[in-house]
């Protein structure tokens, strides 16, 4: 794969290039989803412009071992104490449209603390901060596309989005991919909580098993005896065109 | 296993924890890249006009030269990144000191003006928005392949202006709904 990758104008002065593949209809959330009131002033009302890939489109940033510094990737060692919570480890593989290993890729991550409380001036839901939880991680995956990161449960939180609004528990994801085009920001979320139904963030991505996608599975395979559960969280990021391999 | 690529979700209020905090990168290209030095200034406005204090903004460029910073610029110790990102202060407003980017190839024999790759996420926007900084007063603006998609009464939302008392300064209008609503893309 990497060969196939076009890195800049000197290698490539004819701006060939092989695009990534579009999302298909009902995979992806709408911009414009009442539901999630904040959306109504920040959608778009009028239809995007269909952009062909250009380098502009198919390169992007790239980061390395000097992005990451010592416990970014577990969270619960950045402080003096261990934080209050249920122990978890999260772990999970990076694949593109094809199946193949996003390597060496940027993950950040960001929650609430156990009790619903994120480490932010302007979250004031009346829970307790924990001195021990900032609730921010980083790594990269390795040359398999795996990673995994250590911390607690982050709980369930309300928002004022409607009457008696709450969020199921969640971990939030972002990522960068190969190019400026598969840059990902979504959110994990956890097996069998009982506020799916009435989350429209979630809710806004109209196919089930879409939706389905987002929510992590337990895995005793990752779990660790007398330490920590594990949860299993798999990301495919988009895929490129036909390689010379496919039709 | 189904190769659907996972679906987007909002950012969220809470984006500086992870992502602006500690790791906010204002500078696109250090005093040692090459080019002519810009300062260009976002602001983010929702549907009725009024600041978008959380969001954030992403930007992706190519050098002087057009080509793109697509290795680790930071290990390579490069003084040009290409790679920025702020959030939105109260005023909706965040400011990235770069250089402005050379022309890169289009499609079959073209060349693109020169361009910033923009991405948008905040809190309400469920995935993110794409769109394009192009440069008011450029002359190649007018052969812009991808320019010449866009409609020719709203090409101007893509056209950053210069702050005539400051020199070196741009400002561009996100207008995320509505009235003067800017062009995104389906990238």
């Amino acid at each position: 794969m990497a060969s196939s990758l076009i890195r800049s104008k000197s290698d490539n002065p004819k701006g060939f290039v092989v695009p990534f593949r579009r999302q298909e209809p009902g995979t992806q959330p709408d911009y414009f989803y009442p539901a999630y009131r904040a959306t109504r002033l920040r959608a778009p009302s009028q239809p995007l412009i269909f952009l062909p890939h250009t380098l502009s489109e198919v390169t992007g940033p790239v980061f390395g071992d000097s992005d990451i510094r010592r416990h970014d990737q577990d969270l619960t060692l950045q402080h003096a104490g261990e934080p209050l919570g249920e122990r978890i480890i999260v772990r999970g593989r990076v694949v593109d449209g094809d199946g193949h290993p996003v390597t060496n890729s940027l993950i950040e991550i960001w929650q609430a603390n156990a009790a619903g409380r994120y480490a932010h001036a302007k979250d004031d839901h009346p829970a307790p901060l924990d001195p021990n939880f900032t609730g921010t991680g980083r790594t990269l995956t390795d040359n398999d596309g795996f990673y995994s990161f250590v911390t607690i449960k982050p709980g369930a939180y309300p928002w004022r989005n409607h009457d008696n609004a709450w969020r199921p528990a969640h971990i939030h994801f972002s990522l960068f991919g190969p190019a400026f085009v598969t840059r990902l920001i979504t959110q994990m979320y956890f097996p069998g909580d009982p506020l799916f139904a009435y989350d429209p963030i979630l809710q806004s991505i109209p196919d089930e098993r879409a939706r389905q996608r987002l929510v992590s599975k337990f895995d005793l395979e990752t779990t660790k005896p007398e330490w920590a559960l594990g949860y299993r969280f798999d990301i495919v990021l988009r895929g490129r065109e036909s390689t010379p391999f496919e039709r | 296993m189904d190769l659907t690529p996972t679906p987007s979700q909002t950012v969220g209020p809470y984006l500086h924890l992870g992502l602006t905090d500690t790791r906010s990168k204002s500078l696109v290209a250090g005093d040692g890249a090459k080019g002519e030095r810009v300062q260009l200034t976002f602001r983010v406005l929702d549907g009725e006009g009024a600041p978008v204090p959380d969001a954030m903004i992403e930007l992706w460029h190519a050098d002087s030269e057009g080509n793109y910073a697509h290795h680790d610029a930071d290990a390579d110790g490069a003084a040009f990144r290409g790679f920025g990102r702020l959030a939105t202060g109260e005023d909706g407003s965040c400011t990235f000191e770069t250089i402005k980017p050379g022309r890169v190839p289009g499609p079959g024999e073209t060349v693109q003006a020169p361009h910033i790759n923009v991405s948008v996420l905040g809190r309400g926007i469920l995935k993110r928005l794409s769109t394009r900084v192009y440069f008011a007063g450029e002359p190649a603006n007018a052969a812009d392949p991808v320019l010449a998609l866009v409609p020719e009464n709203r090409s101007t939302t893509l056209l950053a202006r210069p702050d005539s008392t400051r020199p070196g300064n741009w400002i561009f209008d996100v207008r995320l709904r509505g009235e003067g609503e800017t062009v995104f893309f389906d990238v």
